[in-house]
């Protein structure tokens, strides 16, 4: 007992024959209670049909569809609404977390006020806040809310034209992918040179006519194939067109504007964690304002930027699952209608921990690879 | 070469001028900082135009048209043509449930009085300059909790053998921790306490499994093994007092086990208080209720799981890995779904958890995982002497963590804790989700009570308990940096 070594083993040995006797005492209670209730266990369950329907579907699905199907559907869901989120978030965090430091008061104290009420507020009070205090009150569909564009607003959500693509339009995609292969190729050139022979050749208007020019010039000897969706006013309601249901705004907007008080804050101490010493060394070299941002400070600050937000944008992807409260068919949602009219308790949270978990992982995977591009290099 | 230089030097001072209208003054200031280049000044006035803009529909709708008196939702309804604002009203009539729940209002003194309690212990201990800071973090971390517990359920617990040799293998436990962390102490004594002391859990477990014939003793219900269970751990607390050296530790050692027999008396004592069962607790005194349990039971766990994940030991390490990611992994409505429907499927037969107790528990492990990395980050923190210098003065595992590292590497992560607190806080409001009725669900409620369906009536609830929730993080963030600037020694640089 005195050599640290094998009391380090039997302390292990203990532990483990601990939890594992515990875990097979809850096992053994849960398979008794199981077999009281009458409940089979296993995910046969899956392929039985839902028999409810759901509000916002991504993919075909019916009442007439199989538990597994609406499951899947709310998985599309939370990916849509998180990854809107994200996209949304990240552009305000960063415009408010470079206003944060900005020499003008009147845009710093916005920011500041900005930052401090959404970081102290929970999430989900906000999103009740957009569902019930502003979206279910705005006016019925018939008299809208009109915007620029055949836009409106009403409290079924939003109403916008929506494109409607001819089949023939799959030229102008494969165009822009061309485009897109054609700018990489070109930039690769163009930085080889500039290793090479230290002048750079100027490639923005061949790039921007190898992304741009080129699709739109195959559209236009296609015949232009797109035709325009304009939703129509009905007598109660408005038709046609792409249709956003409040449920998602609401969420979407209140998650969006909740990560970004945290985002800002992220790219706040980045900038800040980016030393004095930087740009001035940058401007002692003669490199412009402009230059010095997009070569020394951001390259630099992103470092610090990272590893922060990739946790925000996990934090968000579990926030999603908020989306409950107000009925938006997100995975939670759907794995608890599910788990009421079939009582499967054990296999939805497991489905729900594992999807969560695997859309965390992959989340964290993507930044990390992300991070290994930005690190430092050292020698 | 002098001469040259010196050729005008003043004998005498000159009189100091003020700064150049440009550079001081108000018009300097509001230049620099509003006008500085043309796209300042259009950004200054383009947000100046907003702000106005925006003050004057906060106030318009918070004071100008609003309604601060009436008895249900009439006063509110907007008149053909007519705007109307915040609903005040409402938040007026609904106050007492926003705070009370449905706690019987005959009883309600008792939560106000649970609620002052925590205001007088709490606010001397957290400003630095009071005295008795021992004595006043015994009361608020020991007594208060029980005091509560009885003034908030009214007491009179059938406290049985099972929970009475429970909570004395926790003093008995505690009694270890601390005769074994002090800095003289007599090894074999400490070893013979632990063996006591687990050795009550495993009678303990055990009595939970076999059944035997129960008696009473001095008033309470006993299993045989429960009796057994009870008298290891006080032979524990017994060898954890021989271990000891001086009297003071004695003392301190006694400390727990004392405490823990108030507990009990204090616990199955009949107040004469009306029983109040917790689903009529609500509003934000069950807010507060989850969020400080949380925070108290959640403190120690991450500690631990922090410890686990940096052990050399490969078990502990992968079991704490596994525990803290699985958590962090996944969303706290899944969680508190998840001890909703499967802690009773877990149990066996016949042992009930109340739904309070349950969303507790996850609460409590949820924010101890991701407490448990904020700590790991200041462990990871301190340098590798501080561990080896412990470890040359011959400290143990567990001395070495309470005086050397833990002092440093707690207060490293303060502002870490805290974000963690402010953030359990903020997530107590989902315990609505699976049917508590905490201060955001009763807001819930009440606006969708059909006494009070209007146009404003959810907004303004919602802003209400918004302030309600922002206040109380606001303040946790601003106490927390000021006991970062009083704890600061100038290692940072």
């Amino acid at each position: 007992m005195r050599d640290p070594k094998t009391r380090g083993l039997i302390i292990q040995i203990v532990l483990i024959i601990a939890i594992t006797a515990f875990a097979a005492w809850l096992i053994s209670n849960t398979m008794q209670n199981l077999t009281r209730s009458k409940i089979a266990s296993g995910f046969g369950f899956l392929n039985y049909r839902a028999g409810f329907d759901i509000g916002q579907v991504p993919i075909d699905y019916t009442a007439n569809s199989s538990y597994g199907r609406a499951l899947v559907v709310g998985i599309v869901n939370t990916i849509l609404v998180s990854g809107a989120g994200i996209a949304l978030a990240t552009i305000v965090g960063f415009i408010v977390g470079i206003a944060r430091l900005s020499h003008n008061y009147l845009l710093r104290g916005l920011a500041t006020i900005y930052v401090e009420t959404f970081r102290n507020i929970p999430p989900l009070l906000v999103i009740l806040f957009w569902y019930f205090g502003v979206l279910t009150v705005l006016p019925l569909p018939k008299d809208a809310i009109e915007f620029p564009l055949s836009t409106y607003l009403s409290n079924r959500g939003l109403q916008m034209p929506a494109a409607r693509f001819d089949a023939i339009a799959i030229w102008s995609v494969l165009a822009l992918i061309a485009g897109i292969v054609g700018a990489w190729l070109l930039s690769r050139r163009a930085r080889a040179m500039q290793l090479q022979t230290g002048q750079r050749p100027s490639i923005l208007w061949p790039v921007l006519g190898l992304l741009i020019g080129l699709p739109l010039v195959v559209f236009a000897v296609t015949g232009f194939p797109m035709t325009f969706e304009i939703p129509k006013a009905t007598r109660f309601n408005l038709s046609g067109g792409w249709h956003v249901r409040p449920e998602f705004l609401a969420l979407f907007l209140a998650l969006s504007f909740y990560t970004a008080a945290f985002i800002a804050e992220i790219v706040r101490a980045g900038i800040i964690a980016v030393s004095k010493g930087q740009t001035e060394a940058a401007s002692a070299l003669g490199l412009s304002r402009r230059l010095t941002l997009r070569l020394v400070v951001v390259p630099q600050a992103f470092r610090v930027i990272i590893p922060p937000l990739t946790s925000q944008y996990l934090n968000l992807t579990k926030n999603s699952s908020l989306g409950l409260a107000v009925g938006y068919p997100e995975l939670v949602a759907i794995g608890s209608t599910v788990l009421n009219q079939t009582g499967q308790s054990v296999e939805v949270v497991a489905i729900w921990m594992l999807s969560y978990l695997g859309l965390s992982l992959s989340v964290a995977a993507f930044m990390n690879w992300f991070n290994a591009r930005a690190a430092l290099v050292e020698r | 070469m002098s001469e040259h230089v010196s050729a005008y030097v003043s004998q005498r001072e000159l009189p100091r001028l003020p700064a150049p209208r440009s550079e001081a003054g108000l018009i300097a200031t509001l230049r620099k900082n509003l006008f500085a280049t043309p796209y300042d000044s259009v950004v200054t006035i383009v947000l100046g135009i907003f702000v106005v803009w925006l003050a004057w529909n906060l106030i318009e709708w918070g004071i100008l048209t609003a309604v601060f008196t009436g008895a249900n939702r009439e006063a509110c309804v907007p008149a053909e043509g007519q705007v109307i604002g915040a609903c005040w009203a409402f938040v007026n009539a609904k106050m007492g449930q926003f705070i009370y729940g449905l706690y019987p209002v005959a009883e309600r003194w008792r939560i106000d009085l649970v609620h002052l309690l925590l205001v007088v212990f709490a606010v001397p201990l957290a400003i630095p300059s009071v005295p008795w800071k021992r004595l006043n973090a015994l009361l608020l971390f020991a007594v208060y909790p029980i005091v509560a517990l009885v003034l908030m359920t009214g007491g009179d617990f059938g406290i049985g053998g099972g929970w009475i040799s429970f909570l004395f293998a926790i003093a008995a436990f505690v009694a270890i921790a601390v005769a074994g962390t002090s800095l003289q102490v007599s090894e074999r004594y400490v070893r013979i306490a632990t063996w006591l002391a687990t050795a009550a859990i495993i009678v303990l477990f055990a009595s939970n499994i076999v059944r035997s014939e129960s008696f009473r003793v001095l008033g309470f219900e006993f299993t045989a093994l429960s009796l057994v269970s009870t008298l290891l751990a006080f032979g524990s607390v017994a060898a954890s007092v021989a271990a000891s050296v001086t009297n003071n530790q004695r003392l301190k050692v006694l400390v727990a086990p004392v405490v823990m027999l108030a507990v009990i008396l204090f616990l199955s004592a009949d107040f004469g208080l009306r029983e109040v069962p917790t689903h009529l607790w609500g509003g934000l005194s069950l807010t507060l209720v989850v969020a400080i349990t949380g925070i108290a039971a959640s403190l120690p766990l991450g500690i631990l799981l922090a410890l686990g994940r940096r052990s050399h030991l490969p078990a502990i390490k992968l079991l704490s890995i596994i525990f803290i990611e699985f958590w962090r992994g996944v969303p706290l409505i899944t969680v508190l779904f998840m001890s909703a429907f499967m802690i009773p499927l877990l149990l066996p037969d016949g042992v009930t958890f109340n739904n309070l107790l349950r969303a507790l528990i996850g609460v409590a492990l949820f924010s101890a995982a991701y407490l448990a990395e904020v700590i790991r980050g200041g462990l990871q923190a301190i340098q590798k002497g501080q561990f080896e210098g412990a470890q040359a003065l011959g400290l143990s595992y567990w001395q070495m963590m309470r005086f050397i590292i833990m002092p440093q590497a707690l207060k490293l992560v303060i502002p870490g804790i805290v974000n963690s607190f402010i953030s359990m806080f903020k997530d107590t409001s989902l315990v609505y989700i699976i049917g508590l009725a905490d201060l955001l669900g009763t807001v819930r409620r009440g606006f969708a009570d059909p006494a009070w369906i209007t146009p404003s009536t959810a907004a303004t609830g919602l802003v209400f308990a918004g302030f309600v929730y922002w206040v109380f993080c606001f303040g946790m963030s601003r106490y927390s940096q000021f006991i970062e600037r009083r704890l600061e020694t100038g290692h940072r640089r």
